[in-house]
């Protein structure tokens, strides 16, 4: 296990558990009270808003939120960018044309407006139905780099091998073919949770995410709201603006650490490393 | 399954260059037969169609025209027949380094053809039976756990003829089975597909652009040249008596110590 790798496991850890326990521990984010605007301390750990709710109260179902959206859009994500890109590139033909043309209209369908549309068009936006949206936008680009990968290793030997001892072809493609996908697909689903959080965070802040729900964006959106820059009010935007931060850097972190694993090149490519080769050679 | 007979086989590609397509004979009106027992040479230099009728044995490619007769019958893409076949004709292929999944255990990919092919067998028995291709491969016992990457070049090419062996093959395909390897360990590796022949009395295509290793290992040698069957007779008569200009620079092109000796002590 590298540092890389430790780090971001760490951080997403904390932050994970902290969404799963988290809201059973702490009251009501919703209850206003008379102490508009006070710091931290004073009974609570990041202080209240503007209306005097807790908000450390209001970070942890947040949390809560944003994960959840980051698990849907990124299970979703898999599950479109597996059938559109692998199953299309190994069953070939007509198959691969038509499911290749698709993806790439939906790769030049601009994300953001058609969100806008969609999430302008329906009043009562559930949580789900934004993490959808998102998928929906969201899985092209990965199955394009799936079908390039498929492609590559359906014509290889050990598949030839297979195909030439008789085996079912839904078995040449699960038992074959997906498990040398495994660490590709685990690095699109880290990156796809990665966009996921942060797409609802911008939609929630521009107005337009899930209505009556907790997440980073919309605690973002109140805080902007509520004028906490001008008023100096730091614990308020300051803990959900760190928390994407934080664990947009452990998804990546991650996600590096699973690319090295795919590729070793990648791995020790600082310029103190590269001069140790230079040296050796 | 006793003979495979390909008749008159024509593969041709289509090529797209921009609007225009062009048509490229890979393997031009090539016949030949192979029966149980006996070993054909295929000898051809790169690009001269020996991998593509490895792959329309292997059903991999389908033909232009032409046919491939089992036992006089034509030989079926689909259904039960097509299965047989399967079983019947198995392939070596050239490299040692992509025939074998990295995912998965050399037990793997031994007890897949056996369970394919006996499907009534129970764990036991096809742990047995990978087993026993290891030792027949002369491969360790120990082997069976082992993944890939944690075998030689050559150690992976005697788990190919395994693998090849497991259905119980009557012909046996080796597309270059050791132009890949250490030049140290190929007479093994061949001396290894000889002896499994002889035992099996397995019919084989062995495919090469080594002359020498072809004379040595074949009865028979058929000489390919842009697709087309340029020579076909006994190995002794194609090496020692070339007509075709292509095998005759073939060799030529072999080191043949009388020949430099005499040059030497002239």
């Amino acid at each position: 296990m590298t540092l890389k790798l430790a780090v971001g496991l760490g951080i997403a850890g904390i932050i994970v558990v902290f969404g799963v326990v988290g809201p059973l521990l702490v009251g009501n984010p919703s209850t206003v009270r008379d102490l508009g605007l006070t710091g931290p301390g004073n009974g609570f750990l990041l202080g209240t808003t503007q209306t005097g709710q807790d908000v450390f109260a209001q970070l942890a179902y947040a949390t809560r939120g944003s994960l959840i959206i980051g698990v849907v859009v990124g299970a979703l994500t898999l599950l479109l960018s597996s059938f559109f890109g692998i199953v299309g590139a190994f069953v070939g033909g007509w198959a691969d044309e038509a499911f290749s043309l698709f993806t790439n209209i939906m790769l030049v369908i601009p994300g953001l407006p058609l969100v806008i549309l969609i999430s302008s068009y329906v009043p009562n936006k559930s949580i789900w139905l934004v993490a959808a949206v998102l998928a929906i936008t969201s899985w092209a680009g990965s199955a394009r780099v799936l079908r390039g990968f498929t492609l590559s290793v359906r014509s290889r030997d050990y598949v030839l091998a297979a195909r030439i001892s008789g085996e079912k072809r839904w078995r040449i493609l699960f038992v074959e073919i997906l498990p040398n996908l495994i660490p590709l697909l685990a690095s699109q689903v880290v990156f796809a949770v990665i966009f996921a959080i942060l797409g609802e965070a911008g939609l929630s802040f521009l107005g337009l995410g899930a209505s009556g729900s907790f997440t980073w964006g919309t605690m973002l959106f109140y805080a902007q709201n509520g004028l906490a820059l001008r008023l100096g009010a730091w614990w308020w935007f300051a803990p959900p603006g760190l928390a994407i931060a934080l664990f947009g850097a452990a998804l990546s972190l991650i996600n590096f650490s699973i690319d090295e694993i795919i590729n070793p090149k990648l791995r020790s490519q600082t310029r103190a490393e590269r001069n140790k080769w230079s040296v050796k050679s | 399954m006793s003979v495979l007979e390909m008749r008159e086989m024509v593969k041709e590609y289509r090529l797209r260059e921009g609007l225009r397509t062009t048509r490229l004979r890979a393997v031009d009106n090539v016949s030949f037969e192979l029966t149980p027992g006996r070993t054909i040479a295929l000898v051809g230099q790169s690009g001269s169609g020996k991998s593509t009728i490895a792959k329309l044995l292997m059903q991999l490619e389908r033909p232009t025209s032409g046919s491939i007769l089992v036992d006089g019958e034509p030989m079926q893409y689909r259904g039960a027949r097509a299965a047989a076949y399967r079983k019947a004709v198995q392939m070596v292929f050239q490299d040692p380094f992509g025939s074998l999944n990295p995912y998965h255990t050399i037990g793997h990919h031994l007890a897949r053809p056996v369970t394919l092919h006996h499907p009534d067998f129970t764990r036991e028995q096809v742990d047995e039976r990978v087993l026993e291709l290891l030792r027949r491969v002369r491969l360790d016992e120990d082997y069976v756990g082992r993944k890939p990457h944690e075998l030689s070049g050559g150690q992976r090419q005697r788990v190919a003829i395994a693998r090849a062996l497991a259905p119980e093959p009557a012909i046996l395909v080796a597309d270059e089975p050791v132009s890949m390897l250490d030049v140290s360990i190929r007479l093994g590796v061949l001396n290894l597909l000889a002896a499994l022949q002889r035992e099996e009395n397995l019919g084989v295509l062995y495919i090469t652009h080594d002359l020498a290793t072809a004379r040595h290992f074949s009865d028979e040698i058929m000489v390919l040249y842009h697709g087309a069957v340029v020579e076909h007779g006994s190995a002794d008569d194609v090496i020692l008596n070339p007509q075709h200009e292509y095998t005759q620079l073939l060799a030529e092109a072999s080191p043949a110590p009388e020949r430099r000796l005499a040059e030497l002590g002239h």
